[in-house]
């Protein structure tokens, strides 16, 4: 936010430069994937590396909307995010809570054991996972993936929540409960409209990360009804290598969901960051 | 401290006992989380690491039982593991320095201020948002000479001699995967370093310039050392969690051609899903972990020598 006042017309020439081969960096793939997606079939080839394709159509969106397993992918996976976000959040918003406001016998063993799990390798225990869901008889569901994801986003959803609720003076709390509040109604009533851009983030936070989950998915189902997008499409690819405007166009649409939460929370991401999280 | 307020205004209110307050309270609110955690993590991690002294293999279901430290013998003389070491190395290597420089400069430039900055932040932080296997697949993509403009924009600038797939040149195939991770990595170096950089306080600036700094000096001197501490436990984790990650080389090569981008973490996947010899890839994960620890370590002692909070 600062400016240096007298900037020569070649640096800001020069800002502008990087920030445009940043902007190009970040967009051309994803322009690449949509343009692939609508052009036609006959011309993909022809067309080549233009970048401009020479007409448009919507018959790849078409075709993999109505008659591929598509939807059904869509559905299982925005289930699964969606549930895992919202149960993480409500989790996580409380343990968040206890870190923030208490202090307590064993507080120290317990940040340390939800920091190890960020250290080890995920992948070490994807077996033992497989055979503990096997063994409960919960392979091919989607309440085993709800399940793992959960866990798995936990810890790092708490800090985000401890953060955030840091960020709120206690005085505020204590104000309502010298009123007669309980402090679970303190917390319901006050603290936690406070704290909604935090809880939006967060949400937004989990869904993405459960919406791109691909290994332990790919582990964990494998029966065509309860695959999850990322599974879907990769099964997709490798049955029909050769559809590119249908691969592409099944692409663009699975990135809309996480596009559109992630519109909605990135301003509340650096404002999160900045109040608490990582101050110091 | 707390128990002084309570005895303040209310008194005679109930008054929750001092072993409410600090023995069950706080754990009404963490045990979800820690049933969870317990149950999905930690239970399951010391399975993983006991599977490490086992033969648990599906394929061979009667061969089960304790083997000691057969798995490390093997792995001490499977010459794929020592190639994934080393791609690992290279892979991690590449990925976080390209990852940091980009993110930094990238920071730098977004705490300044310029026109349509709001649409700009939002549309680099962009491919942060993108599936990791979406991302995987879109570069895939992009370097396939088919459908993908790379190759022939390389071909052309004389890179390749023709355009031709990188991802199946066993020298170049490692290129294609640190190219995607840097795209998607550059937006969370960007988004932490650019959170730490505007918590700097703005007189230290203007304390500067009145003094006379030139911008570099005040770079070297007043950003760099506020933003070590937010660097170096950046780098760590990310350096952890790219070692650990393998969907985006699963999905783009599989680890091939010739085992050339075969990272530990992939190496591990395969060994679990395809050969599902859990025994021998809970083994490779124990190497890994048991690395990673060692680099981490590593690096705090050298935070602690170089940061002085």
């Amino acid at each position: 936010m600062r400016n240096f006042g007298k900037q020569s017309t070649v640096a800001v020439a020069g800002k502008y430069l990087a920030l445009g081969f940043y902007v190009a960096f970040a967009l051309f793939p994803l322009y690449w994937l949509a343009k692939i997606a609508v052009t036609p079939d006959k011309l993909i080839f022809t067309d080549g590396t233009a970048l401009v394709p020479s007409s448009f159509t919507f018959e790849n969106f078409r075709t993999v909307l109505l008659h591929t397993d598509f939807l059904a992918y869509f559905r299982n996976s925005l289930v699964v995010s969606l549930g895992t976000a919202a149960i993480t959040t409500c989790i996580a918003a409380a343990a968040g809570y206890a870190f923030s406001r208490f202090d307590f016998r064993g507080k120290r063993l317990i940040i340390a054991a939800m920091l190890i799990t960020q250290m080890f390798p995920l992948l070490m225990i994807i077996a033992p996972i497989y055979k503990i869901v096997a063994a409960v008889g919960l392979l091919n569901s989607l309440t085993s993936l709800i399940i793992v994801y959960t866990a798995f986003n936990i810890p790092f959803a708490t800090f985000l929540m401890q953060s955030f609720f840091d960020g709120i003076p206690k005085d505020l709390e204590e104000a309502g409960m010298i009123d007669g509040c309980t402090r679970f109604q303190a917390l319901r009533k006050i603290i936690l409209p406070l704290t909604l851009p935090g809880l939006a983030a967060t949400l937004g936070f989990i869904f993405t990360a459960a919406w791109s989950e691909l290994l332990f998915a790919l582990m964990l189902i494998n029966s065509n009804d309860t695959m999850t997008f990322p599974v879907g499409l990769l099964t997709f690819v490798s049955k029909f290598s050769v559809d590119w405007g249908q691969m592409m166009a099944a692409g663009v649409l699975a990135l809309v969901p996480s596009c559109l939460f992630f519109i909605f929370i990135q301003r509340y991401l650096v404002q999160g960051l900045t109040s608490g999280a990582v101050k110091g | 401290m707390t128990a002084l307020a309570d005895t303040a205004p209310g008194e005679t209110r109930a008054r929750p006992s001092f072993y409410f307050r600090y023995l069950v309270e706080p754990y009404l609110y963490l045990s979800p989380a820690i049933v969870l955690i317990a149950l999905v993590m930690m239970v399951p991690l010391a399975i993983g690491i006991s599977y490490a002294f086992q033969s648990v293999n599906l394929l061979r279901p009667f061969e089960t039982g304790w083997v000691g430290f057969e798995n490390f013998q093997a792995l001490w003389s499977d010459r794929k593991f020592w190639l994934a070491l080393t791609n690992t190395f290279w892979w991690t290597l590449g990925s976080i320095s390209l990852q940091f420089f980009l993110g930094l400069g990238l920071a730098l430039l977004l705490n300044t201020q310029f026109h349509g900055k709001r649409l700009v932040q939002a549309l680099v932080f962009l491919p942060w948002a993108v599936p990791t296997f979406l991302s995987a697949l879109t570069w895939a993509w992009l370097f396939n000479p088919t459908i993908g403009p790379l190759p022939h924009w390389l071909a052309a600038l004389g890179i390749l001699s023709e355009p031709y797939n990188i991802l199946a040149d066993p020298d170049l195939a490692m290129w294609g995967p640190i190219t995607a991770n840097v795209w998607f990595g550059i937006p969370f170096f960007a988004i932490t370093l650019l959170a730490a950089l505007q918590s700097i306080p703005g007189e230290l600036y203007e304390a500067a310039e009145i003094d006379g700094a030139s911008t570099w000096q005040c770079f070297t001197k007043i950003t760099l050392p506020f933003l070590a501490p937010m660097i170096a436990i950046t780098v760590m984790l990310r350096t952890i969690w790219i070692a650990n990650f393998a969907d985006l080389i699963f999905v783009m090569t599989g680890g091939g051609p010739a085992n050339s981008t075969q990272i530990l973490s992939t190496y591990i996947f395969t060994t679990a899903f395809r050969k599902l010899d859990f025994g021998y890839a809970s083994a490779i994960a124990v190497a890994l972990l048991g690395l990673l620890l060692i680099y981490a370590a590593i690096l705090l002692v050298l935070r602690r020598k170089l940061v002085k909070i």
